[in-house]
């Protein structure tokens, strides 16, 4: 059993929690996930690493409510465990292996959408330990969904939060700002964005056009996280990968979003797609009739 | 006095009331039958039988023991030479080892050694009859990656001979294939294989789920930081083969390994646990293997129309002629000498058939099969909503890129010796399907075997 030691209730619908992983903690690194099982009939949930502490044996996992399994998820409390909490899994992202003087020189550009500020941040903090200061956009609906700011400000050179409806920062889109930031000057020579699968793709398109290499992070559906089942292959340019295994980390000039937007439907119930709705927007096919999860 | 060129028929789930749900297919004998079918063998002093299996059970020996009544003695002397038999009496391809060697085969039908086997071994789980274990442990610690039947095998053996062994399983459930792969209907896995695992727990092996070599922690780290003298790994050869074609990544379209995966281990077929499977109204299975019958018959009682699709002809289907002919009889379609060429998919995203071509055998190829050859012009298309391929496994690179020094062929596999499983590194050895690409049950138990007796050799030397 893996204990859960805090939770917390970041914004509406956003939970934080501590869980007591010490294997985990030992060994993993910014860009890997995990994925939890809450009891014996529980589904297999990956959720990416928010951060980590290795001397305490701790990691810190960041979700959103999104169907019956993280509905669930939400009502366990400091003091419940965890049946199954493995990891890490995927690969570190591609910064942690290079050579830190020449990452020096980079100008770094993080893009977080929603609850993908969970997975940017202990890049950030990685970044900021090894000296390197990046700029950040977080982009949320409203100012009362935008979370971990104070800990994003603690690490980010620059912060840029931004707000769909204007409620608090940039008014707008991330992508938006990424515009405005490029007409400002700023030169980056990467971008790293996370977030839902439109967000990604829509920024992706944007630093194609502003010639920017961009990494995104792919949540397709996945079982086993092994690399055992294929659940979650994707297309990158021609070839197939296994995001559990080949990723979750890509070149998302290479990546074919619509196809995994449509795979992440398969098994979506019917909360989960009113949340892909919300977060997806105009791209949702729902009610496609295929969907075996509305049991 | 019944025919004894015949074997005495094994008690079986009508096929249309199994095919609707996912209690075991077969009964098994009783102790009578068991001791009747028993009574056909001709007890050979030069047991052809033995040499048919890959770990030398001593076939006529446990025979005489069940002729006798004496269950208990049988299944000693089965358990000198197999861990698992309640697994292997199910799943081994007995009409292509122990049972073609048979001596009555020759006039009549062989004895049936496989379900005298898993008698023996049922009765034992039922008895509750316990391995024997080590008086005091020798202080020296082994670590095994993996628990299926090469692990598990591994384990027990180095266990009854004093060794602290931890096993290091990637899910959360213990058995590997055993839990994942075949399903429920031809292996229990409450009755059948977490009994026998909870006697391997009974040895006083340590297992630890949720841990994956390579990620979690890697060989080296287990030998530096973790103490353990020796590892032996028996990862399998979990890694599903796509075959290339347009459509594949459409929605409906799995790896027989995600299908099974979802209804065995995450029991997707029982309403009351949460993970879902896309079960199918029509479906097509494309192979012909064990994994591939293992797959349809799955659909099949998931509720599906259910077709097999595979590019050679019925003499060449690689999976065992009783699963062939359960699935018949169940009512799974072949669609033989059939290749997909294509996976139609709407506009959704969603699979909505497969266009085929036909295909004709035409001269022995290097692995001695008719090839198939296409047939211009034969492509048709089927209408299907579900797409299941089933082409093979290969192992997972995991282990062996994350391993200094750890030597692979070019299949993937690790290169390890077969009589004691040393690997190209030191003090680590491995064995199954890990080595030998994917294989049997009772091969893997045999590796398992021939690896415990490697790492002994090694540290009883220390
Ligand atoms: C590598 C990776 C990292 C992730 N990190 C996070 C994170 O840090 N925080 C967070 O809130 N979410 C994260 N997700 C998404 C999270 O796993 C899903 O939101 C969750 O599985 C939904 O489950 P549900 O049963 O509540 O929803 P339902 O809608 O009921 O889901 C039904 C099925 O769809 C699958 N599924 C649904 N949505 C997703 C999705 N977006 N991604 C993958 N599978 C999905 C589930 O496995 C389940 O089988 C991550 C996903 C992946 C693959
Ligand atoms: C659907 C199906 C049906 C089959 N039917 C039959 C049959 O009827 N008869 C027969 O004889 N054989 C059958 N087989 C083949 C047989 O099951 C295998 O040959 C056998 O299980 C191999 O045993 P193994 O111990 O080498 O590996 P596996 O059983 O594959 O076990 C390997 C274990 O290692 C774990 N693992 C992998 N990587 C790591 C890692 N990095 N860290 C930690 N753990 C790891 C896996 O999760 C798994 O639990 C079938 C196989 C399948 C898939
Ligand atoms: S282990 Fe398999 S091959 Fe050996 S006797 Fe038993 S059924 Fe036959
Ligand atoms: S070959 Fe057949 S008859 Fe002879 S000992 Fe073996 S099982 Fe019995
Ligand atoms: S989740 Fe099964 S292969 Fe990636």
């Amino acid at each position: 059993m893996y204990k859960i030691l805090k939770a917390e209730k970041l914004a509406d619908m956003i939970y934080l929690m501590d869980v007591e992983a010490p294997r985990v903690a030992r060994h993993c690194e910014p860009g890997q996930f995990v994925i939890v099982k809450m009891d014996e009939k529980g589904e297999r949930i990956p959720l990416t690493i928010c951060d980590y502490d290795r001397e305490v044996g701790t990691i810190t996992i960041v979700f959103q409510t999104v169907g019956a399994s993280t509905h669930k998820m939400a009502e366990l409390k400091a003091g419940d465990a965890f049946r199954d909490f493995t990891g890490p899994l995927g690969c570190p992202s591609e910064f942690v292996g290079e050579d830190i003087e020449s990452l020096k020189n980079k100008k770094i550009l993080f893009v977080a959408g929603g609850v993908g500020a969970a997975p940017v941040y202990p890049q950030v903090k990685w970044m900021k330990e090894h000296g390197i200061d990046v700029d950040v956009i977080v982009g949320s609906k409203t100012k009362d969904m935008l979370i971990l700011e104070s800990e994003m400000r603690a690490v980010a050179g620059n912060y840029y939060p931004c707000t769909d409806d204007g409620t608090y920062g940039h008014a707008g889109m991330v992508t938006t700002k990424i515009e405005k930031l490029a007409e400002e000057g700023n030169k980056y020579d990467v971008c790293v964005a996370i977030g839902p699968m439109i967000m990604m793709k829509f920024v992706c398109l944007l630093t194609k056009k502003l010639n920017i290499p961009t990494i995104v992070s792919m949540n397709p559906i996945m079982v086993d996280g092994t690399g055992m089942c294929g659940a979650c292959r994707l297309h990158i340019g021609d070839e197939i990968k296994f995001a559990c295994v080949d990723g979750p980390e890509f070149d998302g000039h290479l990546v074919n979003f619509d196809e995994a937007m449509k795979r992440q439907q398969m098994y979506k119930t019917e909360e989960g797609r009113a949340m892909l709705k919300l977060q997806e927007g105009d791209t949702h096919h729902g009610g496609c009739g295929h969907c075996g999860g509305d049991k | 006095m019944a025919d004894v060129l015949k074997r005495v028929p094994v008690r079986e789930q009508d096929a249309k009331v199994r095919a609707t749900n996912f209690e075991e297919v077969c009964y098994g004998y009783n102790m009578e039958e068991a001791m009747e079918e028993a009574s056909r063998c001709l007890n050979c002093k030069n047991a052809k039988c033995i040499q048919g299996c890959p770990v030398s059970i001593n076939i006529p020996g446990f025979i005489s023991k069940i002729k006798e009544g004496n269950i208990e003695e049988a299944y000693k002397v089965i358990g000198e030479s197999s861990a698992l038999p309640a697994i292997c009496g199910r799943v081994c391809p007995q009409e292509s080892q122990c049972e073609c060697k048979c001596i009555r085969g020759i006039k009549g039908e062989p004895v049936s050694i496989g379900k005298l086997e898993r008698f023996v071994a049922d009765y034992a789980l039922e008895n509750d009859i316990k391995p024997v274990k080590a008086e005091k442990t020798n202080g020296h610690k082994v670590a095994v990656i993996g628990s299926g039947p090469s692990g598990l095998t591994c384990a027990g053996d180095l266990a009854k001979l004093g060794y602290e062994v931890t096993v290091f399983e990637a899910l959360h459930e213990l058995g590997g294939v055993l839990v994942y792969g075949i399903p429920e209907f031809r292996l229990p896995k409450q009755k059948v294989v977490k009994k026998e695992i909870e006697k391997v727990k009974e040895l006083g092996v340590k297992f630890e789920t949720n841990v994956v070599i390579g990620k979690s922690t890697t060989i080296d780290q287990l030998m530096e930081e973790e103490d353990f003298e020796a590892v032996f790994i028996g990862s399998g050869a979990g890694l599903p083969m796509f075959m290339g074609i347009p459509g594949e990544t459409a929605n409906g379209v799995f790896s027989a390994n995600e299908y099974l995966t979802r209804s065995n281990l995450m029991k997707a077929f029982d309403s009351s646990y949460d993970t879902p499977i896309a079960a199918g109204k029509k479906v097509a299975v494309v192979g012909g293997g064990n994994v591939a019958m293992d797959a349809a018959r799955t659909a099949l009682r998931l509720g599906a129309e259910v077709h097999i699709v595979y590019r050679r002809s019925e003499a060449e289907l690689p999976a065992r002629v009783e699963e062939v002919h359960h699935a018949k009889e169940e009512g799974v379609i072949f669609d033989l000498l059939t290749n997909p060429k294509e996976i139609l998919v709407d506009e959704n995203g969603w699979v909505k058939g497969m266009k085929v071509i036909k295909m004709e055998l035409g001269e022995p190829d290097a692995s001695g099969r008719r090839r198939p050859m296409e047939i211009p012009g034969s492509e048709y298309e089927i209408e299907l909503d579900t797409v299941i391929m089933s082409l093979g496994t290969s192992p997972n690179p995991l282990i062996a890129s994350t391993t200094k020094g750890l030597e692979t062929n070019r299949r993937k596999c690790i290169v390890a010796e077969e009589e004691n499983g040393q690997t190209s590194k030191a003090c680590v050895f491995a064995g199954g399907d890990a080595v030998t690409g994917a294989a049997t049950v009772i091969l893997a138990m045999g590796a398992g075997k021939a690896g415990a007796k490697g790492i002994h050799e090694l540290l009883s030397r220390k």
